[in-house]
Protein backbone atom coordinates (compact mmCIF):
# COMPACT_ATOMS: atom_id res chain seq x y z
CA UNK A 1 0.00 0.00 0.00
CA UNK A 2 1.72 3.57 -1.43
CA UNK A 3 -0.59 5.67 1.04
CA UNK A 4 -1.13 6.42 4.42
CA UNK A 5 -4.92 6.63 5.75
CA UNK A 6 -5.59 7.38 9.49
CA UNK A 7 -8.13 4.40 11.34
CA UNK A 8 -10.89 6.50 11.13
CA UNK A 9 -10.54 6.31 7.16
CA UNK A 10 -10.47 2.30 7.20
CA UNK A 11 -13.50 2.19 9.35
CA UNK A 12 -15.29 4.29 6.52
CA UNK A 13 -13.94 2.39 3.62
CA UNK A 14 -14.79 -1.22 5.56
CA UNK A 15 -17.85 -0.03 6.42
CA UNK A 16 -18.34 0.86 2.95
CA UNK A 17 -17.23 -2.59 1.49
CA UNK A 18 -20.21 -4.48 3.34
CA UNK A 19 -22.70 -2.54 1.35
CA UNK A 20 -23.80 -4.50 -2.10
CA UNK A 21 -24.79 -2.73 -5.22
CA UNK A 22 -28.63 -1.96 -5.15
CA UNK A 23 -29.61 -2.75 -1.29
CA UNK A 24 -32.22 -0.36 -0.66
CA UNK A 25 -30.37 1.47 2.45
CA UNK A 26 -32.12 3.25 5.12
CA UNK A 27 -28.87 5.56 6.33
CA UNK A 28 -28.44 7.32 9.84
CA UNK A 29 -26.72 10.29 9.90
CA UNK A 30 -22.99 10.65 10.53
CA UNK A 31 -20.34 7.78 9.91
CA UNK A 32 -23.28 5.62 8.74
CA UNK A 33 -24.12 8.34 5.65
CA UNK A 34 -20.28 8.94 4.79
CA UNK A 35 -19.96 5.20 4.57
CA UNK A 36 -23.13 4.57 2.53
CA UNK A 37 -22.46 7.70 0.30
CA UNK A 38 -18.79 6.24 -0.10
CA UNK A 39 -20.15 2.55 -1.40
CA UNK A 40 -22.45 4.36 -4.04
CA UNK A 41 -19.71 6.30 -5.11
CA UNK A 42 -17.21 3.56 -5.70
CA UNK A 43 -18.70 0.04 -5.72
CA UNK A 44 -22.44 0.35 -5.79
CA UNK A 45 -23.71 2.92 -7.64
CA UNK A 46 -27.16 1.58 -7.76
CA UNK A 47 -27.67 1.15 -3.75
CA UNK A 48 -30.56 3.27 -2.73
CA UNK A 49 -30.25 5.33 -0.37
CA UNK A 50 -33.24 6.10 2.25
CA UNK A 51 -33.19 8.77 4.71
CA UNK A 52 -35.74 8.98 7.75
CA UNK A 53 -36.72 12.67 7.00
CA UNK A 54 -38.64 10.78 3.61
CA UNK A 55 -36.02 10.88 0.71
CA UNK A 56 -35.99 7.39 -1.00
CA UNK A 57 -32.97 7.35 -3.29
CA UNK A 58 -31.02 10.09 -2.58
CA UNK A 59 -27.44 10.65 -4.22
CA UNK A 60 -26.15 14.00 -2.12
CA UNK A 61 -23.34 15.58 -3.56
CA UNK A 62 -22.12 16.55 -0.44
CA UNK A 63 -22.81 14.75 2.84
CA UNK A 64 -25.41 15.95 4.59
CA UNK A 65 -25.19 17.44 7.85
CA UNK A 66 -28.73 17.38 9.41
CA UNK A 67 -30.65 14.21 8.44
CA UNK A 68 -33.00 16.52 6.74
CA UNK A 69 -30.64 18.81 4.37
CA UNK A 70 -32.10 20.12 1.44
CA UNK A 71 -29.57 18.28 -0.94
CA UNK A 72 -30.86 15.06 -0.03
CA UNK A 73 -34.71 15.77 -1.00
CA UNK A 74 -33.21 17.67 -3.92
CA UNK A 75 -31.09 14.53 -5.46
CA UNK A 76 -34.05 11.75 -4.22
CA UNK A 77 -35.92 9.98 -6.61
CA UNK A 78 -39.20 10.96 -4.46
CA UNK A 79 -39.23 12.48 -0.75
CA UNK A 80 -42.64 11.28 1.56
CA UNK A 81 -43.29 11.95 4.60
CA UNK A 82 -41.97 11.22 8.02
CA UNK A 83 -45.02 8.76 8.72
CA UNK A 84 -44.50 6.91 5.41
CA UNK A 85 -40.71 6.42 5.55
CA UNK A 86 -41.26 4.67 8.94
CA UNK A 87 -45.10 3.01 7.77
CA UNK A 88 -45.02 1.84 4.38
CA UNK A 89 -40.95 1.60 3.71
CA UNK A 90 -39.43 0.57 7.05
CA UNK A 91 -42.16 -1.52 8.41
CA UNK A 92 -43.59 -2.32 5.07
CA UNK A 93 -40.45 -4.68 5.15
CA UNK A 94 -38.62 -2.96 1.93
CA UNK A 95 -34.97 -1.98 3.40
CA UNK A 96 -32.54 -4.59 2.72
CA UNK A 97 -29.83 -2.93 5.47
CA UNK A 98 -30.01 -0.56 8.21
CA UNK A 99 -26.97 1.44 8.86
CA UNK A 100 -26.71 2.40 12.26
CA UNK A 101 -24.07 4.44 14.92
CA UNK A 102 -24.34 3.94 18.59
CA UNK A 103 -22.93 5.51 21.42
CA UNK A 104 -22.74 1.86 23.75
CA UNK A 105 -22.55 -1.99 22.02
CA UNK A 106 -22.69 -4.79 24.26
CA UNK A 107 -21.27 -7.99 23.21
CA UNK A 108 -24.38 -9.08 21.25
CA UNK A 109 -24.65 -5.67 19.27
CA UNK A 110 -27.43 -4.26 21.33
CA UNK A 111 -27.31 -0.08 21.45
CA UNK A 112 -27.78 2.56 23.83
CA UNK A 113 -27.95 5.78 22.14
CA UNK A 114 -30.11 6.76 25.29
CA UNK A 115 -28.52 7.43 28.75
CA UNK A 116 -24.96 7.08 30.51
CA UNK A 117 -26.05 6.26 34.27
CA UNK A 118 -29.88 5.80 35.43
CA UNK A 119 -32.43 6.68 33.29
CA UNK A 120 -34.03 9.02 36.29
CA UNK A 121 -30.81 11.00 37.05
CA UNK A 122 -28.39 10.28 33.75
CA UNK A 123 -25.03 11.36 33.98
CA UNK A 124 -24.97 12.14 30.09
CA UNK A 125 -28.05 12.39 28.40
CA UNK A 126 -27.74 11.68 24.75
CA UNK A 127 -29.87 12.40 21.82
CA UNK A 128 -32.23 9.24 21.72
CA UNK A 129 -34.26 7.11 20.07
CA UNK A 130 -34.54 8.38 16.61
CA UNK A 131 -35.16 5.82 13.90
CA UNK A 132 -33.12 3.34 15.18
CA UNK A 133 -35.41 0.80 17.43
CA UNK A 134 -37.50 0.24 14.53
CA UNK A 135 -34.40 -0.14 11.67
CA UNK A 136 -32.53 -2.54 13.88
CA UNK A 137 -35.81 -4.86 14.18
CA UNK A 138 -37.23 -4.13 10.37
CA UNK A 139 -34.27 -4.14 8.49
CA UNK A 140 -33.31 -7.13 6.77
CA UNK A 141 -30.03 -6.64 8.15
CA UNK A 142 -27.75 -4.28 10.09
CA UNK A 143 -24.77 -2.91 10.06
CA UNK A 144 -23.15 -0.68 12.89
CA UNK A 145 -20.18 1.53 12.35
CA UNK A 146 -18.67 2.52 15.79
CA UNK A 147 -14.97 3.73 17.02
CA UNK A 148 -14.12 0.80 19.57
CA UNK A 149 -12.88 1.55 22.98
CA UNK A 150 -13.77 0.76 26.75
CA UNK A 151 -16.66 3.66 26.67
CA UNK A 152 -18.40 2.23 23.53
CA UNK A 153 -17.79 -1.71 24.24
CA UNK A 154 -19.20 -2.41 27.46
CA UNK A 155 -20.12 -5.56 29.22
CA UNK A 156 -23.74 -4.26 30.32
CA UNK A 157 -25.51 -1.37 28.69
CA UNK A 158 -26.92 1.24 30.72
CA UNK A 159 -30.26 1.56 28.27
CA UNK A 160 -31.51 -0.76 25.41
CA UNK A 161 -32.53 1.72 23.00
CA UNK A 162 -32.49 -0.83 19.59
CA UNK A 163 -31.51 -4.67 19.76
CA UNK A 164 -29.58 -6.49 18.22
CA UNK A 165 -29.45 -10.12 19.43
CA UNK A 166 -30.97 -9.36 22.96
CA UNK A 167 -29.18 -11.94 25.26
CA UNK A 168 -27.70 -14.55 22.83
CA UNK A 169 -28.84 -17.43 21.43
CA UNK A 170 -32.58 -17.35 19.21
CA UNK A 171 -33.73 -14.47 21.62
CA UNK A 172 -33.86 -12.38 18.90
CA UNK A 173 -35.43 -15.09 16.72
CA UNK A 174 -37.54 -15.78 19.87
CA UNK A 175 -39.10 -12.12 20.49
CA UNK A 176 -40.26 -12.72 17.04
CA UNK A 177 -38.50 -9.11 15.58
CA UNK A 178 -39.01 -9.27 11.64
CA UNK A 179 -35.00 -8.46 10.73
CA UNK A 180 -32.43 -10.78 10.77
CA UNK A 181 -30.61 -8.50 12.93
CA UNK A 182 -26.61 -7.44 13.11
CA UNK A 183 -24.74 -9.01 10.27
CA UNK A 184 -21.62 -6.55 11.28
CA UNK A 185 -20.26 -4.06 13.41
CA UNK A 186 -17.11 -2.39 11.59
CA UNK A 187 -15.01 -0.41 14.17
CA UNK A 188 -11.23 1.99 13.60
CA UNK A 189 -9.73 -1.14 14.65
CA UNK A 190 -11.55 -4.27 13.11
CA UNK A 191 -14.86 -5.80 12.05
CA UNK A 192 -16.67 -7.82 14.11
CA UNK A 193 -19.58 -10.37 12.82
CA UNK A 194 -21.65 -12.26 15.22
CA UNK A 195 -21.64 -15.82 16.10
CA UNK A 196 -23.85 -18.40 14.48
CA UNK A 197 -24.59 -20.06 17.50
CA UNK A 198 -23.91 -17.95 20.35
CA UNK A 199 -24.68 -14.29 18.47
CA UNK A 200 -21.84 -13.22 20.11
CA UNK A 201 -20.04 -10.24 18.29
CA UNK A 202 -16.17 -12.02 17.50
CA UNK A 203 -13.40 -10.71 15.81
CA UNK A 204 -13.32 -11.71 11.95
CA UNK A 205 -10.86 -8.91 10.27
CA UNK A 206 -8.51 -6.93 11.95
CA UNK A 207 -7.01 -3.88 10.17
CA UNK A 208 -3.67 -3.36 9.11
CA UNK A 209 -1.33 -1.68 11.75
CA UNK A 210 -3.91 -3.27 14.61
CA UNK A 211 -3.05 -5.92 16.84
CA UNK A 212 -4.86 -8.17 18.81
CA UNK A 213 -4.29 -6.78 22.20
CA UNK A 214 -4.94 -3.20 21.15
CA UNK A 215 -8.58 -4.82 20.48
CA UNK A 216 -8.69 -6.91 23.65
CA UNK A 217 -7.52 -3.22 25.78
CA UNK A 218 -10.17 -1.25 23.89
CA UNK A 219 -12.60 -3.73 24.64
CA UNK A 220 -15.40 -4.32 27.63
CA UNK A 221 -15.83 -7.77 27.73
CA UNK A 222 -13.82 -10.96 26.87
CA UNK A 223 -13.78 -10.23 23.21
CA UNK A 224 -13.48 -13.31 21.52
CA UNK A 225 -11.63 -14.16 17.80
CA UNK A 226 -12.53 -16.43 15.31
CA UNK A 227 -10.42 -19.10 14.11
CA UNK A 228 -10.50 -17.43 10.47
CA UNK A 229 -9.96 -14.41 11.58
CA UNK A 230 -8.18 -12.32 8.42
CA UNK A 231 -6.36 -9.16 7.44
CA UNK A 232 -8.65 -6.14 6.65
CA UNK A 233 -7.48 -5.68 2.68
CA UNK A 234 -5.77 -1.59 3.65
CA UNK A 235 -8.42 1.21 1.49
CA UNK A 236 -7.41 1.37 -2.19
CA UNK A 237 -6.21 4.67 -4.08
CA UNK A 238 -9.36 5.02 -5.34
CA UNK A 239 -11.03 4.56 -2.32
CA UNK A 240 -9.15 6.95 -0.46
CA UNK A 241 -9.50 9.74 -3.40
CA UNK A 242 -13.31 9.20 -3.42
CA UNK A 243 -13.77 9.70 -0.02
CA UNK A 244 -11.16 12.38 0.50
CA UNK A 245 -13.09 14.33 -2.06
CA UNK A 246 -16.48 13.90 -0.84
CA UNK A 247 -15.40 15.32 2.56
CA UNK A 248 -13.55 18.46 1.00
CA UNK A 249 -16.23 18.88 -1.48
CA UNK A 250 -18.40 18.90 1.95
CA UNK A 251 -16.29 21.21 4.03
CA UNK A 252 -16.30 23.82 1.49
CA UNK A 253 -19.99 23.31 1.39
CA UNK A 254 -20.84 23.23 4.67
CA UNK A 255 -18.37 26.06 6.36
CA UNK A 256 -20.01 28.85 4.87
CA UNK A 257 -23.04 30.23 5.86
CA UNK A 258 -26.17 28.71 4.47
CA UNK A 259 -27.54 31.36 3.25
CA UNK A 260 -27.59 31.53 -0.99
CA UNK A 261 -28.34 35.49 -0.52
CA UNK B 1 -60.85 29.59 9.18
CA UNK B 2 -57.80 30.83 8.46
CA UNK B 3 -57.60 34.26 9.41
CA UNK B 4 -54.69 36.21 8.64
CA UNK B 5 -52.77 38.48 11.41
CA UNK B 6 -49.29 39.58 13.29
CA UNK B 7 -47.32 36.64 14.49
CA UNK B 8 -47.79 38.45 17.99
CA UNK B 9 -51.30 38.45 17.67
CA UNK B 10 -51.71 34.77 16.67
CA UNK B 11 -49.55 33.53 19.49
CA UNK B 12 -51.43 36.02 22.00
CA UNK B 13 -54.67 34.74 20.51
CA UNK B 14 -54.09 30.94 20.34
CA UNK B 15 -51.38 29.82 22.98
CA UNK B 16 -52.09 29.93 26.46
CA UNK B 17 -49.95 28.99 29.52
CA UNK B 18 -50.58 25.22 30.49
CA UNK B 19 -50.67 24.59 26.77
CA UNK B 20 -49.80 21.31 24.98
CA UNK B 21 -47.86 22.44 22.06
CA UNK B 22 -46.41 20.61 18.84
CA UNK B 23 -44.20 22.95 16.86
CA UNK B 24 -43.07 20.89 13.99
CA UNK B 25 -40.59 20.45 11.34
CA UNK B 26 -38.03 17.58 10.38
CA UNK B 27 -34.95 19.60 10.07
CA UNK B 28 -36.74 21.20 7.29
CA UNK B 29 -39.38 24.51 7.77
CA UNK B 30 -39.02 24.76 11.56
CA UNK B 31 -40.76 27.39 13.01
CA UNK B 32 -38.34 29.25 14.70
CA UNK B 33 -40.10 32.83 14.55
CA UNK B 34 -43.19 31.42 16.35
CA UNK B 35 -40.77 29.41 18.97
CA UNK B 36 -39.03 33.25 19.51
CA UNK B 37 -42.95 34.62 20.03
CA UNK B 38 -43.78 32.27 22.51
CA UNK B 39 -40.55 33.33 24.49
CA UNK B 40 -41.03 36.86 24.04
CA UNK B 41 -44.70 36.57 25.58
CA UNK B 42 -43.47 34.64 28.36
CA UNK B 43 -45.78 31.57 28.33
CA UNK B 44 -44.94 29.09 31.11
CA UNK B 45 -45.93 25.56 31.72
CA UNK B 46 -46.27 24.61 27.99
CA UNK B 47 -46.37 20.83 27.51
CA UNK B 48 -43.72 20.56 24.26
CA UNK B 49 -44.20 17.92 21.24
CA UNK B 50 -42.10 17.59 18.76
CA UNK B 51 -40.20 14.51 17.22
CA UNK B 52 -36.53 16.34 16.84
CA UNK B 53 -36.82 18.90 19.61
CA UNK B 54 -33.49 21.20 17.81
CA UNK B 55 -32.72 24.68 18.78
CA UNK B 56 -36.44 25.52 18.87
CA UNK B 57 -37.49 23.79 21.68
CA UNK B 58 -33.34 23.93 23.39
CA UNK B 59 -34.28 27.92 23.07
CA UNK B 60 -37.95 27.19 25.05
CA UNK B 61 -36.57 25.44 27.72
CA UNK B 62 -33.86 27.32 28.89
CA UNK B 63 -36.24 30.10 28.68
CA UNK B 64 -38.46 28.22 31.01
CA UNK B 65 -41.13 27.83 28.98
CA UNK B 66 -41.64 24.15 29.12
CA UNK B 67 -43.08 22.04 31.70
CA UNK B 68 -42.92 18.72 29.93
CA UNK B 69 -41.38 17.44 26.37
CA UNK B 70 -42.32 14.56 24.02
CA UNK B 71 -39.96 13.79 22.06
CA UNK B 72 -37.75 11.08 20.02
CA UNK B 73 -34.04 12.67 19.56
CA UNK B 74 -32.46 15.30 21.23
CA UNK B 75 -29.41 16.30 19.69
CA UNK B 76 -28.36 19.36 17.70
CA UNK B 77 -28.41 17.81 14.08
CA UNK B 78 -24.68 17.30 13.02
CA UNK B 79 -23.18 19.64 16.00
CA UNK B 80 -23.95 17.66 19.09
CA UNK B 81 -25.75 18.33 22.56
CA UNK B 82 -28.80 20.28 23.03
CA UNK B 83 -27.22 22.18 26.13
CA UNK B 84 -30.44 23.71 27.47
CA UNK B 85 -32.49 20.52 26.93
CA UNK B 86 -29.66 18.37 29.20
CA UNK B 87 -29.15 20.64 31.80
CA UNK B 88 -33.03 20.71 32.25
CA UNK B 89 -32.72 16.94 32.50
CA UNK B 90 -29.77 16.41 34.48
CA UNK B 91 -29.79 19.08 36.63
CA UNK B 92 -33.60 20.94 36.92
CA UNK B 93 -32.10 24.23 35.61
CA UNK B 94 -34.15 26.52 34.73
CA UNK B 95 -37.03 24.09 36.41
CA UNK B 96 -37.60 20.53 36.07
CA UNK B 97 -38.83 19.42 33.31
CA UNK B 98 -40.66 16.10 32.83
CA UNK B 99 -39.50 13.82 29.71
CA UNK B 100 -41.85 11.46 27.52
CA UNK B 101 -39.13 9.36 24.99
CA UNK B 102 -40.73 8.10 22.17
CA UNK B 103 -38.86 6.61 19.32
CA UNK B 104 -39.32 8.51 15.64
CA UNK B 105 -41.64 5.50 14.19
CA UNK B 106 -43.31 5.37 17.54
CA UNK B 107 -44.03 9.71 17.25
CA UNK B 108 -44.76 9.83 13.44
CA UNK B 109 -47.55 6.69 13.68
CA UNK B 110 -48.82 8.60 17.29
CA UNK B 111 -49.48 11.93 14.76
CA UNK B 112 -51.10 10.08 12.12
CA UNK B 113 -53.47 8.33 14.99
CA UNK B 114 -54.55 11.93 15.97
CA UNK B 115 -54.87 12.90 12.84
CA UNK B 116 -57.44 10.59 12.14
CA UNK B 117 -59.07 11.12 15.55
CA UNK B 118 -57.95 7.40 16.83
CA UNK B 119 -57.36 7.20 20.73
CA UNK B 120 -54.10 5.17 19.58
CA UNK B 121 -51.35 4.07 17.31
CA UNK B 122 -50.41 0.37 16.40
CA UNK B 123 -46.75 -0.39 15.35
CA UNK B 124 -44.14 -2.88 15.20
CA UNK B 125 -41.88 -1.48 17.60
CA UNK B 126 -39.66 -1.52 20.46
CA UNK B 127 -39.47 -4.94 20.81
CA UNK B 128 -36.66 -5.97 23.08
CA UNK B 129 -36.07 -2.16 24.36
CA UNK B 130 -36.16 -0.58 27.79
CA UNK B 131 -38.43 1.97 26.70
CA UNK B 132 -42.05 0.27 27.74
CA UNK B 133 -40.21 0.08 31.54
CA UNK B 134 -39.35 4.15 31.52
CA UNK B 135 -42.43 5.19 29.47
CA UNK B 136 -45.71 3.35 31.14
CA UNK B 137 -47.61 4.86 27.90
CA UNK B 138 -46.33 2.56 25.82
CA UNK B 139 -47.92 -0.62 26.40
CA UNK B 140 -49.08 -3.91 23.64
CA UNK B 141 -52.18 -5.19 21.85
CA UNK B 142 -52.87 -8.39 20.96
CA UNK B 143 -53.88 -8.41 16.58
CA UNK B 144 -57.79 -9.84 16.97
CA UNK B 145 -56.99 -11.70 13.39
CA UNK B 146 -53.58 -13.21 13.80
CA UNK B 147 -52.35 -13.05 17.26
CA UNK B 148 -49.90 -11.25 16.52
CA UNK B 149 -48.39 -8.84 19.48
CA UNK B 150 -48.16 -4.75 18.53
CA UNK B 151 -47.04 -1.92 20.26
CA UNK B 152 -49.47 0.41 21.07
CA UNK B 153 -49.03 4.24 22.26
CA UNK B 154 -51.26 7.11 22.56
CA UNK B 155 -52.33 9.41 19.84
CA UNK B 156 -50.72 12.69 19.59
CA UNK B 157 -53.52 15.70 20.31
CA UNK B 158 -52.46 18.98 20.79
CA UNK B 159 -54.00 22.16 22.08
CA UNK B 160 -51.73 23.67 19.46
CA UNK B 161 -49.61 23.14 16.32
CA UNK B 162 -47.42 25.21 14.63
CA UNK B 163 -46.26 24.82 11.53
CA UNK B 164 -43.78 27.09 8.54
CA UNK B 165 -44.52 26.68 5.49
CA UNK B 166 -43.33 28.16 1.80
CA UNK B 167 -47.14 30.06 0.81
CA UNK B 168 -50.29 30.67 1.73
CA UNK B 169 -52.96 32.49 -0.70
CA UNK B 170 -55.50 35.11 0.44
CA UNK B 171 -57.87 33.07 1.79
CA UNK B 172 -55.34 30.97 3.87
CA UNK B 173 -54.87 27.73 2.12
CA UNK B 174 -50.93 26.64 2.69
CA UNK B 175 -48.18 25.15 0.46
CA UNK B 176 -45.51 23.29 1.00
CA UNK B 177 -43.15 21.02 -0.40
CA UNK B 178 -39.58 19.35 0.56
CA UNK B 179 -38.94 17.23 3.61
CA UNK B 180 -42.28 17.27 4.59
CA UNK B 181 -41.83 15.82 8.26
CA UNK B 182 -45.14 15.38 10.45
CA UNK B 183 -46.55 18.91 9.78
CA UNK B 184 -49.56 17.72 7.84
CA UNK B 185 -50.30 15.41 11.03
CA UNK B 186 -49.51 17.91 13.37
CA UNK B 187 -52.38 20.29 12.50
CA UNK B 188 -54.71 18.44 11.98
CA UNK B 189 -53.92 16.52 15.45
CA UNK B 190 -54.64 20.32 16.89
CA UNK B 191 -57.56 21.77 18.23
CA UNK B 192 -55.98 25.05 17.03
CA UNK B 193 -53.16 25.63 14.01
CA UNK B 194 -50.55 28.57 13.37
CA UNK B 195 -48.94 28.76 9.73
CA UNK B 196 -46.33 31.05 9.42
CA UNK B 197 -45.23 31.27 5.60
CA UNK B 198 -42.42 33.24 3.52
CA UNK B 199 -45.17 34.76 1.46
CA UNK B 200 -48.84 35.70 0.92
CA UNK B 201 -49.49 34.62 -2.63
CA UNK B 202 -52.83 35.48 -5.22
CA UNK B 203 -52.88 32.24 -6.44
CA UNK B 204 -50.68 28.97 -4.86
CA UNK B 205 -50.71 27.39 -8.74
CA UNK B 206 -49.96 24.14 -6.76
CA UNK B 207 -50.31 20.83 -9.06
CA UNK B 208 -52.99 17.98 -8.11
CA UNK B 209 -51.57 15.86 -4.83
CA UNK B 210 -49.32 19.01 -3.51
CA UNK B 211 -49.13 19.04 -0.20
CA UNK B 212 -52.01 21.95 0.88
CA UNK B 213 -53.55 22.20 4.25
CA UNK B 214 -57.24 24.15 3.04
CA UNK B 215 -57.75 27.19 4.81
CA UNK B 216 -60.67 25.51 7.09
CA UNK B 217 -58.06 23.62 9.02
CA UNK B 218 -56.24 26.60 9.46
CA UNK B 219 -56.51 29.09 12.68
CA UNK B 220 -54.85 31.80 11.88
CA UNK B 221 -51.78 32.74 9.16
CA UNK B 222 -49.12 35.06 9.16
CA UNK B 223 -46.60 36.12 7.02
CA UNK B 224 -43.26 35.95 8.24
CA UNK B 225 -40.37 35.97 6.09
CA UNK B 226 -37.49 33.84 6.65
CA UNK B 227 -39.84 32.29 9.74
CA UNK B 228 -37.96 29.25 9.56
CA UNK B 229 -34.05 30.58 9.86
CA UNK B 230 -31.48 29.10 11.19
CA UNK B 231 -33.47 25.85 9.62
CA UNK B 232 -34.29 26.40 5.92
CA UNK B 233 -36.98 27.12 3.55
CA UNK B 234 -36.65 24.64 0.32
CA UNK B 235 -36.15 27.36 -2.38
CA UNK B 236 -35.97 29.92 -0.40
CA UNK B 237 -33.12 29.66 1.81
CA UNK B 238 -30.47 26.99 2.74
CA UNK B 239 -29.93 26.23 6.44
CA UNK B 240 -27.21 28.42 8.41
CA UNK B 241 -25.09 25.95 9.35
CA UNK B 242 -22.73 28.21 10.86
CA UNK B 243 -25.66 29.40 13.08
CA UNK B 244 -26.19 25.65 14.60
CA UNK B 245 -22.58 25.04 15.31
CA UNK B 246 -22.81 28.48 17.11
CA UNK B 247 -25.42 27.54 19.45
CA UNK B 248 -23.46 25.19 21.08
CA UNK B 249 -21.36 28.02 22.50
CA UNK B 250 -24.30 29.92 22.98
CA UNK B 251 -26.05 27.39 24.98
CA UNK B 252 -23.06 25.52 26.94
CA UNK B 253 -22.82 27.58 30.27
CA UNK B 254 -26.40 29.27 31.25
CA UNK B 255 -24.78 32.81 32.02
CA UNK B 256 -24.29 32.52 27.75
CA UNK B 257 -27.43 31.57 27.20
CA UNK B 258 -28.94 34.29 29.75
CA UNK B 259 -27.33 36.80 27.89
CA UNK B 260 -28.53 35.79 24.48
CA UNK B 261 -32.27 35.54 25.57
CA UNK B 262 -32.39 39.17 26.58
CA UNK B 263 -30.53 40.29 23.99
CA UNK B 264 -31.60 38.83 20.77
CA UNK B 265 -35.71 37.57 21.44
CA UNK B 266 -36.78 39.35 24.64
CA UNK B 267 -35.53 42.64 23.65
CA UNK B 268 -36.10 42.80 20.79
CA UNK B 269 -39.77 43.58 19.31
CA UNK B 270 -40.23 40.68 16.49
CA UNK B 271 -38.61 38.48 14.46
CA UNK B 272 -37.65 40.60 11.95
CA UNK B 273 -36.05 43.03 14.16
CA UNK B 274 -33.85 39.64 15.63
CA UNK B 275 -32.91 39.29 12.01
CA UNK B 276 -31.60 42.71 11.79
CA UNK B 277 -29.60 42.28 14.83
CA UNK B 278 -28.01 38.81 13.38
CA UNK B 279 -26.94 40.42 10.67
CA UNK B 280 -24.74 43.54 13.10
CA UNK B 281 -21.80 43.22 12.34
CA UNK B 282 -20.91 42.58 16.36
CA UNK B 283 -23.09 39.98 16.32
CA UNK B 284 -21.34 38.28 13.62
CA UNK B 285 -18.16 38.95 14.00
CA UNK B 286 -18.83 36.67 17.63
CA UNK B 287 -20.79 34.09 15.64
CA UNK B 288 -17.61 33.69 13.41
Amino acid sequence: MSEAYTSDEMMTVAAARMLRNGAVCFVGIGLPSTAANLARLTHAPDAVLVYESGPIGAKPTVLPLSIGDGNLAETADTVVSTPEIFRYWLQGGRIDVGFLGAAQLDKFANINTTVVGPYGRPTVRLPGAGGAPEISSSAKEVLIIVKQSKRTFVEKLDFVTSVGFLTGGNAREAAGLCGNGPAAVITDLCILRPDPDSRELKVTSIHWGVNRETIVANTGWRIGFADSCEKTPSPTAPELDTLRDLKARTAVVHGTPGDRE
Amino acid sequence: MAEWMTLAEAIAAHVHDGDTLAMEGFTHLIPFAAGHEVMRQGLRNLSLIRMTPDLIYDQLIGAGCAAKLTFSWGGNPGVGSLHRFRDAVENDWPSPLAIEERSHSDLANAYVAGAANLPFAVLRGYTGSDFPRVNRQIRSITCPFTGEVLAATPAVRTDVAVIHAQKADWKGNVLLWGILGVQKEAVLSAKRAIVTVEERVESLNAPPNACILPHWVVTAVCEVPRGATPSYAHGYYERDNVFYREWDRISRERERFSAWLDQHILKTRDFEEYLALQRDPLVQAVYQ
